[in-house]
């Protein structure tokens, strides 16, 4: 079986070859076509909940008084919730990941989060993607650095037509496109298969580009094809989550070379009338990822997926004058996948009687969650892409 | 030796956003000494005209919106969530259209250096104007001045800086971000010089008071110093402090000159002129367009236009006007910096920061999509409002520009026979050519072989118009 390394590939072929407009290029992947990913191949899918997830009535404690105190009206009934122990429930739209939960694919952390939290959307956001101190601003994301570590070729995608943050790393940065088709489909092909043969390395900026544009084309063409090898059986639901879970399961099945895939989901900034926008949001989360670890399970790679959820902070424990709730600080992480070595309720609930102004005070540094997935997962050098020494987790 | 009209389409490029054939063709018949001047001085009469979207007096109790009938405080509102398009949208036109593009260039730098996000668009018109007004001026008058915006005590939270519960943030941000850098300071000295700016705060109709009762009159301990310092005093010392000429020497000079490898032996020298004039930012920029090295090769055509360089630039040379003007809200989303929404308060990181795959294929297909009203079929992440800060519905505002975009043809006049103008007397067989060298500043690659390939030879207009676009399209013109 011949497994492509695209990125070697483009290093040997020079920069004019580099585009999919050589026919040798074409050739080399037609041999590949028929290649499905074989089993043991690790993969890292990130959802992010953006707006501030409401973690609370997410992972619902239901024996709190407190929790029923401060939250007359958004407080969830434990009759409604999903019971997982006695403690704690989990929001009523999530049946699928209740299941998946009772079969043992799935983890819950919760208290995640980092000191000094900061509860603007925008910078709390940038130091969960470039994770760094709340102190400092950092040009460029985990994932990004994580594939600037990577001596083999690697690829990181995110399901959307612009790149965020945390796939930019200083060298190399990942892909984005919701539909590889269109990513190139506006382009002059034959102006830049030449401009590319004419270029000569020199001015590094010059070459920098010439590159990026080699890389992009020859990665949109080779997904493209990749794309066409493995068709899923499931029925996704037609939501954007639900749309780029099936590209990603299908890129699983069939592209070796991506070790992360990157999805947004939200707004679940839910300041006003929270309980529909919440219920909505989590139905389509609930529906996507339910058919998603399914199609996984069904090809025999649930084992080699982690899906973990994270959002830029939870929301305040008290519910505001609008029934809704504003921003906050800690917050849960869901892990889903077969290959986890713990499952369940990873970790304690939130104490609500020692709040800090109002808000659940930290317990697990969301930076030793990443460092573990990056070193026990993805078996990279967490240390050089997180810059500090984090202590792992036993989740994998 | 670096061709005259190569040189003078790099200054063109650096201190502003790029001129046309006809005003580098000029300006390569004259001495350098009198172009600089001009660029720095601007045309005769020149003030700054302030950009105004809204008056003070239009929104008269915005903050007593429940005294207002009905209709007012709708009026109010629109006026409000509007505002942040029109602000954008105005700044914008004044970079195309500016007779004195190096303020507004200058004033870009300074909108990234003083990053800042607010809800209000009164406070957001404030901050622009001032950076606008002090852009080439004194660097201590501009520092105090944005010191002093309600814009910029509100964002790094000032207004809760007080005698009972001191914020470190507005003390910490304006030592580390504005003026020296880290390493220059201790923990303590932030702590002390946030006391000396308890009281500065801004009252409801968004003018700048010093409260004294907050203010801590207590002895304080800054940098070496000691005193019952105030925020002035304050300021006053850390100009004083050498190593703010030279952080901002450095960050101007891999603004204007070089990102990628900056010359800390050229950066002492600037930051030493710069340190002893006083602060004069006219002179520090006239010192870095009058240098030999400046015009050097190594340094042309190697900086990666910023998404506004890159719009700005492309509008200046070909004249367009939109039926919808917001659509450049769209562009600059897409591109990755969308003006008065800056990343964080470190501001754009720039250079390589603004090319990803998707980014880079945007920018090369953007010429044509706009140049051919294409769809625009590009949906940009949306800018998540943050809530308490007058009204959050002020950047929902700009994310429903995207939205409405999305799909759409971008429809605009496009004023092509004022292009064809420039060159006019240009022969046939030098025009592909010449377009490259003047829309580039690194053509080699371009040839006019490859360029002859793919143009419309049917008339020598559209052949002027699809090298120009096809010449807009390369990877080059990323770089100027």
């Amino acid at each position: 079986m011949l497994i492509l390394n695209r990125r070697r590939f483009l290093q040997a072929g020079s920069l004019a070859s580099a585009s999919l407009f050589v026919p040798k290029f074409l050739k080399a992947l037609e041999n590949s076509t028929h290649a499905m990913v074989p089993p043991g191949n690790k993969v890292l899918v990130i959802i992010q909940l953006s707006g501030g997830n409401d973690g609370l009535n997410t992972v619902i404690p239901y024996r709190n008084d407190i929790y029923y105190k401060l939250r007359p009206n958004l407080g969830i009934q434990r009759e409604k919730a999903l019971s997982l122990t006695d403690e704690t429930g989990l929001h009523p739209a999530m049946v699928g990941m209740k299941a998946l939960y009772d079969d043992g694919g799935m983890g819950i952390l919760q208290n995640v989060g980092y000191p000094n939290p900061d509860r603007s959307h925008f910078r709390s956001m940038d130091i969960w993607q470039s994770a760094s101190d709340s102190a400092d601003y950092w040009g460029n994301g985990w994932i990004g650095r994580y594939l600037d570590a990577q001596c083999q070729s690697i690829q990181a995608l995110e399901i959307d037509d612009t790149l965020s943050l945390a796939m930019k790393g200083e060298f190399q940065k990942g892909l984005a496109f919701n539909d590889p088709g269109r990513l190139s489909s506006g382009m002059n092909a034959g102006l830049y298969n030449d401009l590319m043969q004419q270029h000569r390395d020199e001015e590094p900026n010059v070459d920098y580009l010439y590159k990026t544009l080699g890389a992009t084309l020859s990665s949109a063409s080779y997904i493209q094809k990749q794309f066409k090898t493995y068709e899923t059986k499931e029925n996704y639901p037609s939501t954007h989550l639900g749309k780029s879970l099936r590209t990603i399961s299908k890129l699983i099945m069939s592209d070796i070379s991506t070790k992360v895939y990157y999805v947004s989901h939200g707004s679940f900034d839910t300041h006003v009338n929270q309980q529909a926008q919440q219920q909505n949001l989590f139905k389509q989360l609930d529906d996507a990822v339910t058919v998603f670890a399914r199609d996984l399970k069904n090809n025999n790679r649930f084992q080699d997926v982690v899906v973990m959820t994270f959002s830029e902070f939870g929301r305040r424990v008290a519910q505001n004058a609008s029934n809704g709730t504003d921003h906050g600080t800690a917050n849960n992480m869901f892990l889903i996948g077969g290959g986890l070595k713990q499952q369940g309720l990873l970790n304690e609930g939130p104490d609500l009687s020692n709040l800090k102004d109002g808000d659940l005070q930290y317990k697990v540094d969301f930076k030793r969650v990443y460092a573990t997935l990056l070193n026990k997962w993805l078996g990279a050098d967490d240390k050089t892409i997180l810059k500090q020494d984090y202590d792992y987790l036993s989740f994998i | 030796m670096v061709p005259e009209k190569l040189q003078m389409q790099h200054l063109a490029w650096r201190a502003g956003f790029g001129e046309r054939y006809p005003v580098i063709a000029d300006w390569t018949h004259k001495r350098r000494k009198q172009i600089v001047s001009k660029i720095l001085i601007g045309p005769a009469k020149d003030e700054t005209a302030p950009i105004k979207i809204i008056e003070q007096s239009d929104l008269p109790d915005y903050r007593k919106k429940k005294d207002l009938d009905a209709d007012t405080r709708k009026m109010v509102q629109q006026m409000n969530t509007q505002g942040i398009k029109d602000l954008n949208v105005s700044w914008v036109d004044e970079m195309v259209r500016s007779t004195h593009p190096l303020r507004e260039k200058m004033a870009l730098f300074w909108h990234g250096h003083f990053a800042c996000r607010t809800q209000n668009v009164l406070f957001n018109q404030q901050l622009l104007n001032v950076i606008r007004v002090n852009a080439l001026g004194n660097f201590g008058d501009l520092l105090t001045a944005v010191s002093k915006t309600p814009a910029m005590l509100q964002f790094l939270n000032n207004q809760q800086n007080k005698k009972a519960h001191p914020n470190e943030n507005f003390a910490r941000e304006v030592m580390e971000l504005f003026t020296m850098g880290r390493g220059n300071y201790s923990e303590q000295d932030i702590k002390e010089a946030a006391r000396a700016f308890t009281g500065w705060a801004f009252d409801d109709e968004g003018n700048f008071v010093f409260r004294e009762k907050t203010h801590d009159e207590g002895v304080k301990n800054v940098l070496g110093k000691q005193g019952n310092f105030n925020g002035d005093d304050v300021l006053k010392i850390l100009l004083e402090k050498k190593a703010t000429a030279h952080f901002i020497t450095a960050k101007v000079y891999k603004f204007f000159v070089d990102e990628e490898t900056p010359d800390a032996e050229k950066i002492n020298a600037l930051a030493d002129k710069f340190y002893s004039s006083g602060y004069d930012i006219k002179e520090l920029m006239r010192n870095i367009f009058m240098a030999d090295w400046f015009y050097d090769s190594k340094l042309i055509g190697t900086h990666i236009k910023s998404p506004i360089e890159l719009l700005v630039g492309f509008r200046r040379t070909i004249p367009v006007d939109f039926e919808r003007e917001e659509v450049m809200i769209s562009f600059q989303q897409v591109l990755g910096q969308t003006l008065f929404y800056p990343p964080n308060v470190a501001g754009w990181p720039g250079g390589r920061n603004w090319i990803d795959s998707s980014s880079l294929m945007y920018r090369m297909q953007l010429p044509s999509m706009i140049l051919y009203e294409k769809d625009f079929n590009i949906q940009p992440k949306e800018i998540t409002p943050e809530m308490g800060m007058g009204s959050y519905k002020v950047t929902q505002q700009v994310n429903e520009a995207a939205k409405k975009q999305y799909a759409r043809k971008i429809k605009g006049v496009i004023h092509w026979d004022d292009y064809l103008q420039d060159y006019k007397d240009v022969t046939r067989d030098e025009l592909a050519a010449t377009i490259a060298d003047t829309l580039l500043q690194n053509s080699k690659n371009v040839s006019k072989k490859i360029l002859e390939n793919y143009a419309d030879i049917t008339s020598r207009e559209q052949f002027i118009k699809t090298v120009t676009i096809a010449v807009m399209s390369t990877p080059e013109y990323q770089l100027c």
